[in-house]
């Protein structure tokens, strides 16, 4: 692996340190690596004195990073290589205008005027309000009909715009456009006062609170040199467990409630608001949003606390296994559940699927073992059973890691009760020429911010990644050949982000 | 079938009797904050400076609840000397004025629209429009249809169709690229017809102030009738928010 620059998770390293090749080597390595068993973490432009550069941050067991200068345009590594790069390559035309020629499906992501202020690549006029100002993807014959769904959608959830081609039931292809939720938050992250950081990154998603800013504090703890309490590091593990019980456990009532199996979905409805309570107790707010900052966070768990978590978990635990009995027992829901919406294990790795999403086709990857952070250091991981990618595996996932994650939090609590001292947010001074990316494993699957800091230690590209940005893809594709009225119940197996991905 | 009846027999009853009983909030959560109305002015510039949403109005010792996201880091640096959060999740206000509060806010029932009352107090359907949010309004407002809230015994239901609306329930700083959806949905609500801001995103914009990217103030674009504060609103503050101004 020469050139590549083999990096740690969360550590800041000088910017003249990262490997710089010209395109056609930087392409080459990256189509190796990719190509041996290498998935992508990150990979966008940004301009550094006045020229365009590609930066690529990818995984294997380790995370390396290399660079690239680039001009007006490149050769398209989705066309070339693998699909990995569809969507970055995308992002990249969107936010800089730089084009990736032959790309096999050059479209908008979100629907936004570039950062450079150059020519469109999609030819969009953003004067016009709406997204849609696209020919979708259509397929014609003579029993082909379409059917158009969103933005507004019938229900409480977030704007999307999904175009499905069908014969008859059977679904052929299915088009996801969102973009409709876009707050421009990666660009306000390089303008706006430090002091307003986490409350931004909480709010990149807000079922994602605590992933996103874990990412975001603990980059600018790298970049500004200070160290967090291991009281403190065990209370963020705590409350990203929170988070991914309470999602997990709403997804499998939501999973019920589509297939009309009442009882579970009522149950778990509740049982998940108890999960939010706990996150309530830990910090004041049921998302957990104003608990991470910067060196720590913002309030102490105390004994009192700690028994109030200790005590419910014992409560719910085994009202969640009876529940989870009664879902995953019923006939009506395996016959629901099995064999629909699935992803092979080999198309989840072209895709680069992660989360649960890719755990139920068989990847293993796990960022909280892989890459730990915080106190996940010593932590075993989950294995998940079932590996065959339908909506079934996607749903046992979540029932084992609900288990696993109360099993996680007995264990942090047990450590409970070493230094830690409540932090307010300070003015932080960043190290000047930096990078660092950080990586975390969100209840969704891999979060990863990525930092790039001037001369004068302002943030000068900060780059956000939700793991939905690499799985939604994953749902169009599951779609396939599927009845369309099994839709809801598949989106819900994969319960994706929209303002995650919008950004 | 025996293991439904099992499990319905461990989850027993749990709706809560609210608003019958008055719900006590565990103590860390931040509802309608107390101020010091005479605070050292330097204490009160000191808030306002690591305040992350600009909410605190120095000279008017008042906090735009309209702004505030209630992450406390005021209450935090000046030890409650300005302010301290109490626990009483009732914040919803007819105007967006009323929002910049002094530790006070006009009782809700009182100030709401007669005709309303009339017309939507025994059976209210709203639309929600997600407009550019985090999801977690969105997230916060569906959990009223869990069985603790079961928001439907109050005769209140969020619908599919703005056709069968009386109103819209709009959460999110309105993301230019959800405005001309935005405004289409409350077209298609039949009139008269009810627009509620819940949440710091719809009200101002929330942590996204200031972004070219959103509208940020859904009083911009239609007349507002009911603001519910929050980052997001406790379900019990949508839920206070809803009884008090209909029923």
């Amino acid at each position: 692996m020469d050139k590549l620059l083999q990096i740690d998770n969360g550590q800041a390293v000088k910017r003249s340190i990262l490997p710089s090749v010209p395109f056609a080597r930087f392409a080459e390595l990256l189509d190796d690596f990719v190509k041996n068993d290498g998935f992508i973490v990150q990979f966008f432009a940004f301009v550094e004195d006045g020229r365009n550069r590609l930066l690529a941050v990818m995984r294997n067991t380790q995370l390396y990073v290399l660079t690239t200068e680039v001009g007006e345009s490149f050769a398209s590594l989705t066309a070339s290589s693998n699909e990995k790069f569809h969507m970055f390559e995308r992002e990249i035309a969107e936010q800089y205008g730089i084009t990736p020629v032959d790309h096999p499906w050059l479209k908008m992501v979100r629907y936004h005027a570039n950062y450079r202020q150059v020519p469109d690549v999609f030819g969009n006029n953003y004067e016009e309000d709406i997204p849609g100002n696209y020919s979708y993807f259509q397929v014609e014959g003579e029993s082909i009909h379409e059917v158009a769904v969103g933005p507004v959608h019938a229900g409480i959830i977030e704007p999307g715009h999904f175009r499905f081609q069908c014969a008859g039931e059977e679904v052929f292809s299915l088009e996801i456009q969102l973009g409709y939720q876009h707050r421009g938050i990666e660009k306000m992250l390089t303008q706006v006062a430090m002091k307003r950081l986490p409350i931004l990154c909480e709010g990149i998603a807000g079922d994602t609170s605590i992933g996103h800013n874990l990412c975001c504090c603990q980059a600018l703890e790298a970049l500004a040199g200070i160290s967090v309490d291991p009281g403190a590091r065990i209370v963020r593990s705590i409350a990203l467990e929170l988070e991914r019980l309470a999602n997990h456990i709403g997804d499998l009532g939501a999973l019920s409630g589509d297939v009309a199996f009442n009882p579970p979905a009522a149950y778990f409805g509740r049982l998940r608001g108890e999960f939010l309570n706990l996150l309530q107790v830990l910090c004041g707010n049921r998302f957990g949003k104003s608990l991470v900052l910067p060196g720590g966070i913002s309030q102490i768990m105390g004994r009192e606390q700690a028994k109030i978590i200790e005590d419910k978990l014992k409560e719910l635990e085994p009202e969640i296994s009876h529940v989870c009995d009664l879902l995953f027992s019923a006939h009506t829901v395996q016959a629901r559940f099995e064999n629909t919406g699935i992803v092979s294990k080999k198309m989840a790795e072209d895709l680069g699927l992660v989360g649960y999403s890719g755990r139920a086709s068989g990847l293993e990857y796990d960022a909280r073992v892989a890459f730990p952070t915080e106190a996940y250091g010593p932590l075993h991981a989950n294995r998940n059973e079932m590996v065959n990618g339908d909506v079934y595996s996607r749903a046992s996932v979540r029932r084992e890691e609900i288990m696993h994650s109360m099993h996680l939090i007995h264990i942090l609590l047990s450590r409970a009760g070493e230094i830690c001292a409540k932090t307010t947010m300070a003015e932080l001074t960043l190290e000047p020429d930096a990078f660092v990316v950080t990586v975390n494993e969100g209840w969704r699957g891999e979060v990863s911010h990525c930092l790039l800091t001037d001369k004068a230690g302002r943030i000068e590209r900060y780059k956000v990644k939700d793991p939905s940005f690499h799985n939604w893809t994953g749902l169009a594709m599951s779609l396939r050949n599927q009845e369309i009225s099994d839709f809801p119940l598949c989106n819900k197996s994969f319960n994706l982000s929209y303002c995650g991905f919008d950004l | 079938m025996l293991k439904i009846i099992r499990n319905r027999f461990e989850q027993g009853c749990k709706t809560t009797s609210y608003p019958k009983e008055p719900i006590n909030l565990y103590k860390r959560y931040r509802g309608l904050p107390k101020i010091n109305g005479v605070c050292d002015a330097a204490m009160v510039r000191q808030c306002a400076a690591i305040c992350p949403q600009d909410a605190i109005l120095c000279e008017e010792r008042k906090i735009d609840l309209g702004k505030c996201t209630f992450c406390g880091r005021c209450e935090n640096v000046a030890e409650g000397a300005f302010v301290t959060f109490s626990q009483d999740f009732g914040m919803g206000t007819s105007s967006r004025e009323a929002l910049l509060c002094d530790g006070t806010l006009p009782a809700l029932a009182e100030h709401s629209k007669k005709h309303f009352k009339k017309l939507f107090g025994r059976s209210l359907q709203l639309r929600q429009v997600s407009a550019g949010g985090c999801n977690s309004c969105e997230a916060d407002t569906n959990v009223l249809n869990t069985p603790f809230f079961d928001l439907s015994r109050f005769g209140i239901d969020f619908v599919a169709s703005p056709r069968h609306a009386d109103g819209i329930h709009v959460t999110g700083p309105i993301s230019k690229n959800m405005k001309t959806a935005l405004i289409a949905t409350y077209e298609a609500v039949p009139s008269p017809k009810v627009v509620i801001a819940g949440g710091a995103c719809a009200i101002s914009g929330g942590p996204f102030y200031g972004s070219p990217e959103i509208v940020g103030d859904l009083g911009a674009l239609f007349p507002v009738d009911l603001y519910i504060p929050g980052c997001p609103p406790h379900p019990l503050t949508t839920l206070h928010a809803l009884l008090n101004f209909f029923k």
